[in-house]
């Protein structure tokens, strides 16, 4: 039987396009930038195979693995910001949206998804220009209510400035949560809200009893869209503060440090092999992160057939 | 007629070379901005007094232009004059062999060694662009705000600080338009504009590559004790003041000094369109009758593509590029930029005329982390931004920056070490 049992051409035609494609654009120059992490210039010039003398100098030489371990510090501050404000908030917001009694709330959803779609560009300048001490609004506004004594040039402040600006990535972000949560929510059965109400669970231990544990997968997913995207952060904070992201280094993150390596900056001239071992050593703490996640936490989350 | 000169061009482009009664030279540069002034001014003025030799001036994005350039070398297709980077950029190129050596040029004559420092081998013994023009830094004010508080422009330190003391005490200007948010403000004109007062300009820098200077010695920290009160001086939020806000302030009158690079002169002057004048001083000395010193930096050339079919017709672009009479229409055209040739040039722009003055009463230096000490990494030239920026905010002491210069420096480049 197994002799006559044609061969089935048909599934590898149908996944050519996609393979094919992504081989091109992302596998093989995957593949090329760990190989580049492997080589480096001779004196006279040459390419020549180093082995793992890149990562030795990346995370043996002070001068280089300062650099690098303060990026990671303020990459993983970048990440629990959003993780403590951006996903709690969007999770409260998706609550509101899609409590019955609400009025507008296609508008509200309308309003708050917009910055999403709004370009890094457009929201660093006008941040900038917002929190700008000389231009912005953002002194003027804490005039009127009389604490004026709170502003400060944030941005420009070593111990504010990544802060800041995780604030306000999660202001353009937050309708990404908002919006899945949202779907998550919509999807509820009527029957189990119905249910639950009739045991008498309602209003707060509702939320908590029932649907928090019915949208916990949609939370994995976001946490994990959130990890991947801070950890290759970089246009915000370009935007913003320059590639030397300044002050002193406050909101360097491993973008920012791998662009100014790879590309070089002003007299700098860049270094190809230097910068292949940074976005190799990114490559590695994403491909960690996602796996923690798939193999400890996505197998344990408890999935509901309805 | 278009159809024409578009076949003119494409032929011009595809039988360069072959034997035609004109030749096209087609320039290579970053300065888009000046499109015009090249095609109004400088190549009709060429062509006139050679009728045989067509000039096409094609610029790129300024920020794109040395990749640009570089992969149009490698294919063998970029134009036959190359506008030149100071230092390493060019040098690079040169070393290459995409750079002709251009020593032997008689124009060479009409340029100091400072002037041809930026594009020479570092032993000086080759000379691969021909120099166009630099910017020399200072402090421009706002001469009608002065005249208001009754105030002179400073010629020493403490006058200047007395000066800055008036104008906080009246308190309707900010002293000093400067930010440290982006960095390099507070290195190229801080640092390097009060800088070589210090470490005594070229004797400095020259000693500092020849190891016999360390950034940690008197005349490299001074610099950066003085940018440190300095804050005092700037305005609220200085933190988070960009590059763009600094100017505005001055333009629009709310400063009263700004510490200048004079490619200013060309951006404040129809900004500010008569609303108040303009003056400049150049950075202030020690005690009265100390010699002064200025920063007078290199920053443009012209050089030749090694694989132009065109040598000799663009070695006769580049020998007109460095007579007086090129260095005349360029520095008049753009003003603030200043033409590197020796013999002096008649500018009708008075800001411009007050900054070249200084060439007669100071000893001019280009900026000392330029040559040669910005080649490994840490990158100076990048340290120093962060060093000058830190210091003005007051998180870092002269000492500790000058300290984490010299160790970073130390720490790739074999004369220092």
């Amino acid at each position: 039987m197994a002799a006559g049992r044609p061969v089935r051409w048909h599934i590898a035609v149908f996944l050519a396009p996609a393979v094919l494609v992504y081989t091109t654009i992302m596998i093989i120059p995957l593949f090329g930038t760990l190989n580049l992490s492997l080589f480096t210039f001779d004196a006279a010039g040459q390419r020549v195979f180093a082995g793992l003398a890149n990562f030795r100098t990346l995370f043996g030489d002070p001068r280089w693995s300062d650099a690098f371990w303060n990026a990671l510090g303020n990459n993983a501050w970048f990440f629990l910001v959003h993780m403590l404000v951006q996903n709690p908030i969007g999770i409260a917001l998706a609550a509101l949206l899609s409590s019955p009694r609400l009025r507008m709330a296609a508008f509200y959803r309308t309003a708050i998804f917009i910055p999403t779609i709004l370009s890094f560009v457009i929201v660093g300048f006008v941040w900038k220009l917002i929190l700008s001490p000389i231009w912005g609004i953002a002194p003027d506004m804490l005039d009127a209510v009389g604490l004026k004594a709170l502003f400060a040039p944030w941005l420009g402040k070593e111990e504010y400035a990544l802060t800041t600006l995780a604030l306000i990535s999660v202001w353009q972000f937050v309708g990404i949560p908002m919006m899945l949560i949202y779907a998550a929510m919509l999807s509820i059965p009527d029957e189990v809200i119905e249910a639950a109400e009739m045991d008498g669970v309602t209003a707060w231990s509702q939320f908590w009893k029932i649907k928090l544990p019915l949208i916990l997968p949609s939370i994995g997913i976001i946490s994990i869209l959130t990890f991947v995207g801070n950890f290759n952060a970089f246009d915000l904070i370009y935007v913003s503060q320059g590639a030397l992201a300044g002050p002193n280094f406050a909101t360097d993150i491993l973008g920012t440090f791998l662009y100014r390596t790879f590309f070089g900056f002003q007299l700098q001239l860049g270094d190809p092999h230097m910068g292949a071992t940074i976005a190799t050593a990114m490559f590695g703490i994403i491909l960690v992160g996602v796996s923690v996640y798939l193999f400890a936490i996505q197998t344990r989350l408890r999935r509901y057939q309805f | 007629m278009k159809r024409t000169i578009q076949f003119a061009l494409l032929s011009s482009t595809m039988l360069a070379g072959a034997a035609t009664a004109q030749t096209t030279l087609t320039i290579e540069s970053w300065r888009n901005d000046d499109l015009q002034i090249w095609q109004q001014t400088i190549i009709p003025a060429f062509e006139a007094a050679h009728p045989d030799i067509k000039v096409v001036f094609s610029p790129s994005a300024p920020a794109e232009y040395n990749a640009v350039l570089n992969s149009k070398l490698d294919a063998g297709s970029a134009g036959d004059l190359i506008t030149c980077r100071p230092f390493d950029a060019s040098l690079e190129l040169f070393n290459k062999g995409s750079l002709a050596d251009l020593t032997d040029l008689p124009a060479m004559a009409n340029f100091s060694d400072v002037a041809k420092s930026a594009w020479q081998t570092d032993d000086g013994s080759a000379t691969f662009c021909v120099p166009m023009a630099s910017v020399i830094h200072g402090f421009i004010y706002n001469k009608t705000a002065f005249e208001e508080l009754g105030l002179t422009p400073p010629k020493t330190v403490d006058e200047f600080y007395s000066v800055l003391d008036a104008i906080k005490a009246d308190g309707n200007y900010i002293p000093m338009a400067m930010g440290t948010a982006d960095q390099w403000e507070a290195a190229t004109m801080a640092y390097q504009n009060i800088g070589p007062t210090y470490w005594k300009g070229e004797e400095g820098r020259r000693a500092l590559i020849a190891g016999e200077q360390k950034l940690t010695e008197e005349g490299w920290v001074e610099p950066f004790r003085q940018l440190a009160r300095w804050k005092d001086y700037l305005g609220d939020g200085f933190e988070a003041q960009t590059y763009p806000d600094s100017q505005n302030l001055f333009t629009l009158g709310r400063a009263a000094i700004y510490p200048a690079g004079s490619w200013e002169i060309g951006v404040f002057t129809p900004q500010i369109d008569g609303a108040f004048e303009m003056g400049a001083f150049a950075p202030p000395v020690a005690a009265e009758g100390d010699t002064c010193y200025i920063s007078d930096h290199t920053d443009i050339a012209l050089g030749l593509n090694a694989a132009s079919p065109n040598a000799e017709a663009a070695r006769t672009f580049l020998e007109w590029t460095g007579s007086p009479e090129f260095a005349t229409l360029y520095a008049n055209a753009l003003p603030g930029f200043f033409s590197l040739n020796s013999t002096p040039v008649e500018m009708t722009d008075p800001l411009a005329q007050d900054f070249v003055s200084w060439r007669s009463s100071c000893e001019p230096t280009i900026r000392s982390t330029y040559q040669i000490l910005s080649r490994g990494t840490p990158n100076l030239e990048n340290e120093t931004w962060n060093a000058s920026a830190n210091v003005i905010r007051g998180t870092e002491t002269p000492e500790a920056a000058a300290e984490r210069l010299q160790s970073g420096l130390a720490s790739w480049y074999e004369p220092q070490k």
